[in-house]
């Protein structure tokens, strides 16, 4: 019997000459959830886009149900039954839930809507499939996990039988997480069928029945994820032995370099962030910050760079107070950046990737001779780190944009490594990008680290602040609750404890450490 | 004395009456930057349009002896004209401000030099024997005092001008068009993902707004006055979309706001009776736009807080509620 989807020799090459898939045939069964891993760059977003019409493929055939397809758009796609849970909602904010789910394809009555019929419709395919959401709540107003079903549902009231996800969970709590899982299982016991698109190999393992694994625009292959182990599967995606442990070489940590004292925050809207928040950076050392999103990590670091002003309390380099000063002012002092927002904070992707690898920078000699850049100068840098970090580009001349999630963030890494700062804060350094590149900015931190940087750790990913720091201090509600001198002793569950709130250390225990 | 003059003639009916008058010259064409501001393209060549079409209604039905023709005219100018930024802006990838400012230019002296082709004048059309669009005197309510004279009496665009604002409030908000119109103006690409067509939609809101505009602009020429005059639109066409904003980006807020600058405009014409320079009246309707912008601006913010601080509160609400379940 034929495959539900049956792709044939899929070659996508792009018009700036990157070739996405080189030759993919790729199948998926009735019924299943069928995930599809790989490092960015990897081919598997291209495979998708053309797979649910957004992309057309520069040969290659599509088979549904045994019938060859061409789809010019995601229209023609869901026609065929194909639909793409999109990762940045495709919703408008200001209408309803309901108004998103049936956008542009609204019900209507004589020249009129029949917004009554939209809000049924909605209620009654929420029902259906488990998805809660509130057909009248306006989309803007209400939070990711909601929106997330919406974005669901809309392809549902197409009729789509097939629903790609791209990286459904990299925008979910873990609790919303659950809830997806949950929903997919539903999805599946109607008859619908699922692909998704992760980094997380954990994920992999729980919900999907098959996995195919992809690198270098190739099928690497595709297993039964019962058959598969998480260290097989990330040797296939990189073709090599991935340390999921860090392997890091004992230092003695060195002098203070960054003071900080008593630093409050209050948000515009009035809302106390951070709380008297004291502690020391000091050479050679990673201090990792674990705690729960949202409890103040995001202030801390814009605060200590630069971005925003402290309410009260200050940190000081070099006896210098860096609080309140500009961004430039900060960076001068020897503090570099690695923002947790590479889109809209990190980079400025319409620019060249030479361009954004000096804007820190351009100001100064080599890069400014007389009154204008030298773009030799900046060329010649751009090269080089290029290939230092081994960001995947034709030329640095190129839009950032053209890059793969992973290599612009090496592109951040290797603009602010190079400044050779005596301080770095890098805030979800690895945060939705590939193995490969995790790998990598995981080995530069450590090693920077060793070489006496003093760094600043902010991750969600528990097990990254775990295996990455020497020293650990957990943030809950904008306070520091617990401080751990020694990371590699301490647990998971112990540091959930504080993370949460649950336990507290007392200002006494925790002075000495901090 | 001259002063209590005034105050009688603000307070009087027929003050309203012109207040509704000269409004109408706002409200529609703020009507169609309404329609192009929400479809996120803003027609700022509205100024331009309407004196295209002041000048094409009045030259047609001065030369063809038919003031229905003129407005048909009229209407067709305007619609082209805005065609033209419309295939400049989503057609050529023009940035659209550039292209309606030259629009507006082109309009400006255009208007001028076919003016004298082909009349001899270059100020106004005043030796063409132009038509003037009738007025309606309503059965029953004319016969009202006072409501009588505010209501009854006008020309047809005034009446157009009120029904138009409810027909518009119904395509926006009640037609698959209208919806379409405002998710391609709010997020072109979620738009796009479901099928609509934003180039499309654009266009058409460009082309409804060259409509609306058009309307305005015969109201000046064949309503208003009975002739054509050089730059007779007078920003007009740019209070219009300040009272876009001031309105809200509402149909219903949008007209109000364009009434209120309808009343400004009035307001300078009674009082240039009294002794003051006539320059510091007629600088009235631009002051109290400005002032308007300014107390529209520090109200938007507010509320923005406000409703931050409303939402944020919900979420700990919910949040706190999820933690006790």
């Amino acid at each position: 019997m034929a495959s539900l989807v049956e792709m044939r020799n899929i070659v996508k090459i792009y018009s700036n000459g990157v070739v996405a898939n080189n030759g993919v045939d790729f199948q998926i069964e009735k019924g299943e959830i069928h995930a599809i891993v790989g490092e960015n760059g990897a081919g598997k977003t291209t495979l998708m886009k053309i797979l649910y019409g957004s992309e057309q493929p520069t040969s290659g055939e599509i088979l549904i149900n045994g019938e060859s397809v061409v789809f010019k758009s995601p229209l023609d796609a869901m026609k065929k039954g194909v639909g793409m849970v999109h990762q940045n909602f495709m919703q408008v904010p200001s209408f309803t839930a309901a108004e998103n789910v049936v956008l542009g394809h609204e019900p209507s009555k004589g020249i009129g809507l029949d917004k009554k019929k939209a809000i049924e419709a909605t209620k009654e395919l929420s029902e259906q499939y488990g998805l809660y959401v509130e057909p009248t709540a306006i989309t803007e107003s209400i939070n990711v996990g909601m929106r997330q079903r919406i974005e669901i549902l809309k392809i549902l009231y197409l009729g789509v039988e097939i629903l790609i996800f791209d990286e459904p969970t990299a925008v979910l709590t873990p609790q919303e997480t659950k809830d997806l899982f949950k929903a997919v299982r539903v999805l599946i016991e109607k008859g619908k069928t699922i692909v998704f698109i992760t980094h997380k190999l954990r994920e992999v393992t729980e919900i999907s029945d098959r996995v195919t694994v992809m690198r270098n625009g190739k099928i690497m292959g595709t297993l039964k994820t019962a058959d598969a182990t998480r260290e097989g599967l990330a040797r296939m995606m990189v073709g090599r032995e991935v340390f999921l442990d860090i392997h890091k070489k004992p230092v003695k940590r060195g002098q203070k370099v960054m003071s900080v004292k008593d630093l409050s925050f209050v948000s515009e809207t009035g809302h106390t962030m951070l709380r008297d928040l004291s502690f020391n950076l000091y050479a050679s050392e990673i201090l990792g910050v674990a705690g729960v999103e949202g409890n103040g990590q995001t202030e801390l670091v814009e605060v200590l760079t630069g971005l925003r002003e402290p309410a009260s309390g200050s940190a000081v380099v070099d006896e210098k107070i860096v609080t309140g000063k500009t961004p430039r002012e900060v960076r001068q002092a020897g503090v570099a950046h690695i923002p947790e927002d590479r889109l809209s904070n990190g980079l400025s992707v319409s620019a060249s990737i030479d361009d954004n690898l000096i804007v820190d920078r351009f100001f100064k000699p080599p890069f400014k001779k007389g009154l204008v850049i030298d773009q030799q100068v900046v060329e010649n840098n751009g090269k080089e780190l290029i290939k230092e970090f081994g960001i995947l580009t034709p030329s640095g001349e190129l839009p950032v944009s053209s890059l793969s999630g992973g290599n612009m963030q090496k592109v951040v890494v290797a603009r602010e490594f190079s400044s050779n700062p005596k301080i770095l804060i890098a805030a979800q350094p690895t945060r939705g990008i590939d193995v490969g590149a995790t790998e990598f900015i995981r080995d530069q931190l450590v090693k920077k680290r060793t070489d006496g940087t003093a760094v600043l750790l902010i991750s969600a990913d528990l097990s990254e602040v775990m295996s990455l720091s020497d020293r650990i201090i957990t943030m809950f509600e904008g306070e520091i609750t617990g401080v751990f001198p020694d990371a590699s002793k301490v647990g998971e569950e112990e540091l959930g404890c504080y993370m949460l709130g649950v336990k507290r250390q007392t200002a006494e225990e925790m002075e000495a450490l901090l | 004395m001259n002063f209590n003059l005034v105050l009688q003639g603000i307070f009087s009916a027929l003050f309203i009456a012109s207040v509704l008058r000269i409004s109408t010259a706002l409200v529609l064409p703020a009507l169609g930057g309404l329609i192009t501001d929400l479809a996120g393209s803003i027609n700022i060549s509205l100024e331009g349009t309407m004196l295209v079409s002041a000048f094409t209604g009045v030259i047609v039905s001065g030369f063809s002896h038919n003031v229905w023709l003129g407005v048909l005219g009229g209407i067709l100018s305007g619609i082209l004209f805005s065609a033209l930024l419309a295939y400049f802006h989503l057609y050529l990838g023009t940035n659209i401000i550039l292209a309606g400012t030259a629009l507006n230019i082109l309009a400006s002296g255009g208007t001028v030099f076919l003016l004298f082709m082909l009349t001899g004048d270059k100020g106004s059309s005043s030796t063409l024997a132009s038509g003037v669009v009738p007025t309606v005197n309503i059965p029953f309510i004319q016969d009202i005092p006072f409501l009588g004279t505010v209501l009854s009496g006008h020309n047809i665009f005034v009446y157009g001008a009120f029904l138009l604002t409810f027909l518009i409030n119904k395509l926006l908000y009640n037609t698959k068009f209208g919806v379409h119109l405002r998710a391609v103006g709010e997020d072109p690409v979620a738009a796009t993902s479901v099928g609509i067509n934003a180039r499309r939609t654009k266009f058409m809101a460009i082309l409804i707004s060259g409509f609306l505009a058009s309307l305005g602009g015969l109201n000046l020429s064949m309503a208003y006055l009975s002739s054509f005059q050089r730059d007779m639109t007078a920003g007009r066409g740019f209070i219009a979309l300040a009272a876009v904003y001031l309105g809200g980006r509402k149909p219903w807020g949008t007209v109000l706001a364009a009434i209120l600058f309808g009343i400004a405009d009035a307001l300078s014409n009674q009082l240039g009776t009294l002794n003051i320079p006539s320059q510091l009246v007629q600088a009235i309707p631009y002051a109290i736009t400005i002032l308007a912008l300014v107390v529209n601006g520090i109200r938007t913010r507010s509320q923005l807080i406000e409703q931050t601080k409303r939402f944020q509160e919900r979420e700990l609400s919910r949040a706190n509620t999820e933690e006790q379940k």
